[in-house]
């Protein structure tokens, strides 16, 4: 199946072309002298059996953690394709990763709300599971039509300057999804209510996020022209930080005192009736907190009774 | 008759065995009849296998199904490593079990549309594409069980959590409060444990050794999802 080719680790077919295009690539001593060899693995059995003509011998699970850390720790001189992925991308890490992203920002956003109620106990707790909907779509688009666009505009700038040697789409998706992993952490550190540790956080992790993404495509982008190089790294820059600060304001926006207090032209309703149904775009603006209030003032004298 | 009785016997006086040597000296005389009947004693009983699940009742047909569901939940709720689950799969009971969680966990109407538990479809989407997943993945990683040996054992390991879910349903008719939540807590841990023990029993042993981790890791995101949105169902 072909769909099954494509998602399957893909060791041998990477690591040959690679080294044959370019020669000059950091390698082991070990590998290179494994080389005609792994020509020879190659040509006869095309993907059977991953771990026996393993260039380095260690368990995939200790490559997968290895990847992890490597994105959690960026060097300036260290590229993750290069060095930690060997040309050799898989597709385990980012999706899983995805997921979890999704199914913990979905459920630390809950607990958020949990927690909320629990100080004050006029908030309306729910379930909210819309949201673990939402969370999957926003992360796993991300996390794929971002690299797509990023590895098409890389190809189209190849074509033009002739010099770049530009990464796989895998290799650009698991950069992609490797650099996520840093906010997994982040998102449970959220759940602590301090607003400017919060954004402590939040600034750590894309800050560490950011920086992989960059020191990964810098050797790709550095023999362009200088603008084209500038504002390609400040987009990838600038869309990862639209992710990181949507998350935060969808999953887990501080809910704003109007919440609480009645105002006081309104009848003797129960307080819960002041929630209006929470809709994502209307809080994803940086002044969600006036736009929320002023929408629920205009609508309490049209609500007659809502929720019994 | 005796006369073609001889001629394969003559290449057996030719060829060295010493069985057949004695055959060109027996003469078969015609008075002998040599013709009857076979007759097997159990004929009435081979004519009712071959059409017995055509002819028996409905009940005994129910019957015998039913009993493979409940040995398999036997199965998942003493776990030990046999292969019952995987030699005789059959996917009636994860369906059974799907369909009592989700309409166990959908919300009701008077939730608004956006707030709120998940619907019976985004229940049962969640448990069955989630086990199409975790088989995909283990499949890829190089396992050798079949997908529908796989989706049966994942199904089947979801009997605790649904025995969870009932208990819950029921903790919660008495009244709200931090002991409510701690019990609920503590009920939905244990099975989520048991689950984790009792799909590992069955799933560790069809991988590599060095990407066992690998593929138990998505099968503890999946029945951690379910474990939440138990965790945090309200009537």
């Amino acid at each position: 199946m072909a769909a099954a080719d494509e998602l399957a680790f893909h060791e041998f077919e990477e690591a040959t072309n690679l080294l044959a295009e370019t020669p000059e690539a950091a390698t082991t001593s070990r590998s290179e002298q494994l080389t005609p060899q792994g020509h020879v693995a190659v040509a006869v059995g095309s993907g059977d059996s991953y771990g026996a003509e393993d260039e380095v011998e260690e368990s995939d699970k200790t490559a997968v953690l290895d990847r992890i850390r490597g994105s959690l720790l960026p060097r300036p001189g260290h590229n993750f394709v290069r060095h930690r992925l060997r040309n050799r991308p898989d597709l385990y890490g980012p999706f899983w990763i995805c997921a979890t992203l999704a199914f913990v920002l979905a459920i630390t956003g809950n607990l958020t709300l949990l927690l909320a109620q629990r100080r004050d106990p006029s908030i309306h707790y729910s379930p909210q599971f819309h949201k673990v909907t939402v969370a999957g779509v926003t992360i796993y688009c991300y996390a794929w039509l971002v690299p797509l666009a990023l590895w098409g505009f890389l190809r189209w700038r190849q074509g033009v300057q002739e010099r770049l040697g530009p990464y796989t789409f895998l290799e650009t998706v698991c950069v992609y999804g490797y650099s996520l992993f840093v906010f997994i952490p982040t998102v449970v550190l959220w759940l602590i209510p301090v607003p400017w540790l919060q954004w402590l956080f939040g600034v750590l992790a894309l800050a560490l996020s950011a920086a992989g993404l960059v020191f990964t495509l810098w050797p790709v982008v550095r023999e362009d022209t200088r603008l084209a190089a500038a504002v390609l790294l400040s987009v990838v820059v600038l869309l990862h930080a639209l992710l990181a600060l949507g998350c935060k304001f969808y999953f887990f926006q501080p809910l704003p005192p109007a919440h609480v207090a009645p105002p006081p032209r309104a009848t003797a309703l129960p307080p819960s009736i002041l929630l209006p149904p929470t809709s994502p775009w209307s809080v994803a603006t940086p002044d969600g907190r006036s736009l929320q209030a002023q929408h629920e003032r205009t609508l309490l004298p049209a609500l007659p009774t809502l929720r019994p | 008759m005796a006369e073609a009785a001889e001629s394969p016997g003559d290449p057996g006086t030719a060829s060295p065995r010493p069985l057949f040597a004695g055959l060109s000296d027996i003469s078969i005389s015609q008075d002998i009849p040599v013709e009857g009947e076979i007759t097997i004693p159990m004929r009435s009983r081979i004519r009712e296998f071959d059409s017995s699940t055509l002819n028996e009742s409905v009940q005994n047909t129910i019957m015998r199904d039913l009993k493979a569901v409940g040995k398999k939940f036997m199965h998942v709720l003493y776990p030990r490593k046999s292969n019952t689950l995987l030699r005789d799969w059959d996917l009636w009971g994860p369906l059974i079990l799907c369909v009592t969680l989700a309409l166990m966990l959908q919300r009701g109407s008077v939730d608004s549309e956006k707030d709120g538990g998940p619907q019976f479809a985004e229940v049962f989407v969640i448990v069955w594409f989630g086990a199409v997943t975790i088989t995909l993945n283990s499949k890829l990683l190089g396992g050798n069980i079949s997908f529908f040996q796989s989706l049966c054992v994942l199904g089947y390991c979801i009997l605790p959590l649904t025995v969870a879910m009932l208990v819950c349903r029921l903790v919660l008719l008495a009244e709200p409060g931090p002991i409510n939540f701690m019990v609920r807590f503590f009920v939905v841990i244990v099975m989520f444990a048991w689950s984790i023990i009792a799909s590992t029993a069955f799933l560790a042993d069809s991988q590599p050794p060095n990407r066992k981790a690998l593929a138990v890791y998505p099968v503890f995101l999946f029945y951690f999802v379910i474990s939440w949105m138990i965790l945090t169902f309200t009537p």
